[in-house]
């Protein structure tokens, strides 16, 4: 959990869905409907056959994330709601990072590459395309300093979570 | 043996006991009308779909069954849109059956294409795209399932055409598989002594109770626990009837009942308003804390610790955070209460509570709920106060909404669960004509009457054909005030009297209007002629339409100005 300067906290939520058609509506229209912040929302399915994983960061206080989680408990298709507030989770994005490469900084970019172990996976005369996965702190780490050099576009996938594995 | 979409629609709503079937056809839906009278249903043909759907709704909520309606594609299934929405706010079981364009067809803008699931998912209950034919029956039994059990509510099902058409195996499932459905009915036994230790404890309790009640049968089972804390109680407007305000003498005669307060809220009774604001343990009974209940929330109920049963874990701590949260259905939760109650009665319950039963009843003598007699023209409360008189604890009460609705709900006082069906968390006004028609269809011996507004009644005013032509035979009474009446009240005390667009001097002539349709009409412009034209409304056997020329600037009171606390009432 961490805090949104606006929003009051930060929550990551996972969802466990039926893979219907209209789930993914069902949801996003939940959050619209009843003027609930999304600010990223991932999906797809899971290893149990007809079911899905939805991830969800969403802001709110305490009062808020309540019935963000009973509101989505309501909803026919959703099996279950994993409420990361008192679970040990790890929580992961990918993000790819196109980033101008020219002469002069390429070395610089694959330092920084480097040091985050990312990694290039697309290279052209002018342009390197990353691929970084971490935790909310490293993505913004990483996206500073290559915003540095000069980057073209970005595509973040947004969090995955599950919680860890309990400890004996 | 194969059966066709069409044939696998009547078996399912066969093993459902669907006796009536409210509808209206189209090209999407014309193979299931083709099917119809092979089968054993009643079918009432509304005049415009929002009709059918407020016939299902009043059929649901008049017996508890789940009402069933049927529409075709386009615009069939976006005209039933206000009636869904109103099932939806006031937690009615009832299943929309809509048609759909071909499954090829679907996404192309097809003729009468309308993506009904779409515009109807946030409120449904739940809702299907029945995409094969064989997953119909299982649908059609879960949607069935969905509407009655838990929170009920309305469910859609959309049929694509080729589906109807398309055949396959017909099973019925034996059971519903829903893993992402499981409603808490007994609640956590935990909590429920919380809740007796509370209430036993109670000095000034107040029960505050809703639809819920209603919805779950617990009419009784509050009644008892009312009697045996001697604890007063009021409802809101949907649970109305979930306690009984009215009981019979010695004599026969209808007196209140000692412990009733009343309605609460923006147009509650002042002992109400105030009992809740001064009582130390409020105690709500599957209500929602709704803002026309509450007034300004962080006033609301200050002295009390609160508990709360709900079926619905949403509607718990969602607008004020409860001291004694109870999941669970109303009925059984009462019920582990009384048995608590039985096994420790209070000791001198009645010494206990008469300190607080005697400020209510002072409550009650300083500010009775009262209208002006004088002035011109009908009183419209005394309209409705007449109506009560002729009616008994049988009687149907449907309403339109706006003062017309207010008014039912303060001067008629009901005895009985499913007497008075109006629309709540909507306030759809048209609603109360078809509703009463819904109702009549399900007990065709029992008084109806639909106590309505000379606006809200042309919202629906088409269904008094369906009434007239299925021998119906449904009473109106309109408060005719010339009027957009409680509109024009907020007009007149929170807008400068600056009526625009309230008044509605050009109605129709409701009395010839009602002849046109074939049922018979009757106005009366005196105090004197109420009387008479209710009792000669009361003994046809036809549908009625009765124009009371009331009195138009007459205000509804108490009113508690939106955004106040619940004890700053306006009065008379
Ligand atoms: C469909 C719909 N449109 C608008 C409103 C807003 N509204 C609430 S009460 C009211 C006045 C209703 O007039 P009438 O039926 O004559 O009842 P009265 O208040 O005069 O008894 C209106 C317009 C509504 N509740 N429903
Ligand atoms: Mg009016």
């Amino acid at each position: 959990m961490t805090m949104d300067k606006k929003n009051g906290l930060r929550h990551t939520i996972g969802v466990l869905v039926e893979n219907q058609p209209g789930v993914l509506s069902r949801v996003a229209g939940l959050f619209s409907g009843r003027g609930f912040n999304i600010e990223s929302l991932t999906v797809a399915v899971t290893n149990e056959p007809g079911l899905s994983r939805i991830t969800l960061v969403t802001s709110g206080d305490q009062h808020i994330l309540e019935q963000i989680i009973k509101q989505l408990n309501k909803l026919i298709n959703v099996i279950k709601v994993i409420d990361f507030r008192d679970t040990e989770f790890v929580e992961r994005e990918m993000a790819l990072i196109k980033v101008r490469a020219e002469q002069a900084t390429r070395a610089e970019v694959l330092r920084i590459v480097d040091i985050f172990r990312a990694k290039v996976v697309d290279v052209s005369p002018h342009f390197f395309t990353i691929e970084v996965t971490g935790d909310d702190g490293k993505i913004n780490a990483i996206l500073e300093l290559l915003g540095q050099i000069g980057i073209v576009e970005v595509a973040r996938t947004g969090k995955a979570a599950l919680a860890r594995a309990k400890k004996r | 043996m194969k059966r066709t979409g069409a044939q696998i629609f009547f078996e399912c709503l066969k093993r459902e006991n669907v006796e009536v079937i409210f509808g209206f056809p189209g090209g999407a839906v014309i193979d299931l009308y083709h099917e119809m009278p092979k089968h054993d249903i009643r079918h009432i043909l509304v005049r415009h779909e929002q009709g059918a759907a407020h016939m299902a709704d009043g059929y649901a909520r008049a017996t508890g069954k789940v009402g069933v309606c049927l529409v075709t594609s386009g615009p069939g299934a976006t005209n039933t849109v206000t009636g869904i929405a109103t099932a939806y706010m006031d937690s009615v079981p009832m299943v929309v059956f809509t048609g759909q364009v071909p499954t090829a067809l679907i996404g192309n803008d097809a003729f009468q294409e309308v993506d009904i699931v779409g515009i109807t998912r946030p409120c449904t209950k739940h809702n299907y795209l029945v995409k094969d034919v064989r997953d119909l029956a299982r649908v059609i039994r879960e949607a069935f399932y969905l509407a009655r059990t838990g929170r009920p509510g309305p469910v859609l099902v959309d049929l694509p055409k080729d589906v109807i058409q398309a055949s396959t195996d017909f099973r019925y499932p034996k059971r519903v598989q829903l893993p992402g459905y499981r409603p808490t009915v007994e609640p956590h036994a935990g909590q429920i002594n919380r809740a007796w230790d509370l209430l036993r404890k109670a000095k000034r309790p107040v029960i505050y109770a809703g639809g819920g009640v209603i919805s779950s049968s617990a009419h009784r089972e509050l009644t008892r626990l009312a009697e045996a804390l001697q604890a007063p109680v009021t409802t809101t407007l949907m649970g109305l009837g979930g306690f009984p305000a009215v009981v019979r003498n010695d004599k026969g005669q209808r007196e209140l009942h000692p412990l009733w307060l009343g309605m609460l809220g923006m147009h509650g009774t002042f002992r109400a308003n105030m009992a809740v604001q001064n009582c130390d343990v409020l105690f709500a009974v599957g209500a929602r804390f709704d803002d026309r209940v509450t007034g300004k929330i962080s006033g609301f109920a200050p002295k009390a610790k609160i508990i709360h049963i709900d079926v619905d874990p949403t509607s718990i701590s969602k607008n004020v955070v409860v001291d004694i949260p109870i999941v669970g259905d109303c009925k059984a939760a009462l019920r582990k209460l009384n048995d608590i109650a039985k096994q420790e009665p209070l000791e001198n319950v009645d010494d206990l509570r008469a300190p607080w039963l005697e400020q209510i009843h002072q409550w009650r003598e300083t500010y009775p709920l009262a209208y002006k007699k004088e002035g011109n023209g009908i009183k419209p409360q005394y309209v409705v106060e007449k109506i009560f008189e002729l009616a008994d604890e049988e009687t149907i009460i449907t309403t339109e909404v706006g003062q017309n609705q207010m008014w039912a709900a303060q001067y008629y006082h009901f005895a009985k669960p499913r007497t008075l069906l109006t629309s709540g968390g909507l306030g759809t006004m048209g609603y109360g004509l078809p509703a009463a028609i819904g109702a009549q269809a399900a007990f065709p011996d029992r008084l109806v009457i639909d106590v309505a507004g000379d606006g809200s009644i042309q919202m629906n005013i088409q269904e008094l054909i369906t009434a007239v032509c299925n021998e119906l035979p449904v009473k109106v009474a309109i408060l005719n005030n010339r009027y957009l009446g409680m509109v024009r009240q907020w007009q007149e005390l929170f807008y400068d009297k600056n009526f625009c667009a309230t008044c509605l001097d050009a109605s129709p002539d409701f009395v010839r209007l009602a002849e046109a349709y074939g049922a018979v009409g009757l106005r009366a412009k005196s105090m004197e002629e109420v009387e008479p034209v209710l009792r000669e409304a009361l003994s046809v056997q036809k549908p009625v339409l009765m124009d009371f020329w009331v009195s138009p600037e007459e205000g509804v009171y108490p009113m508690v100005p939106a955004g106040k606390n619940i004890s700053e009432m306006l009065l008379v």
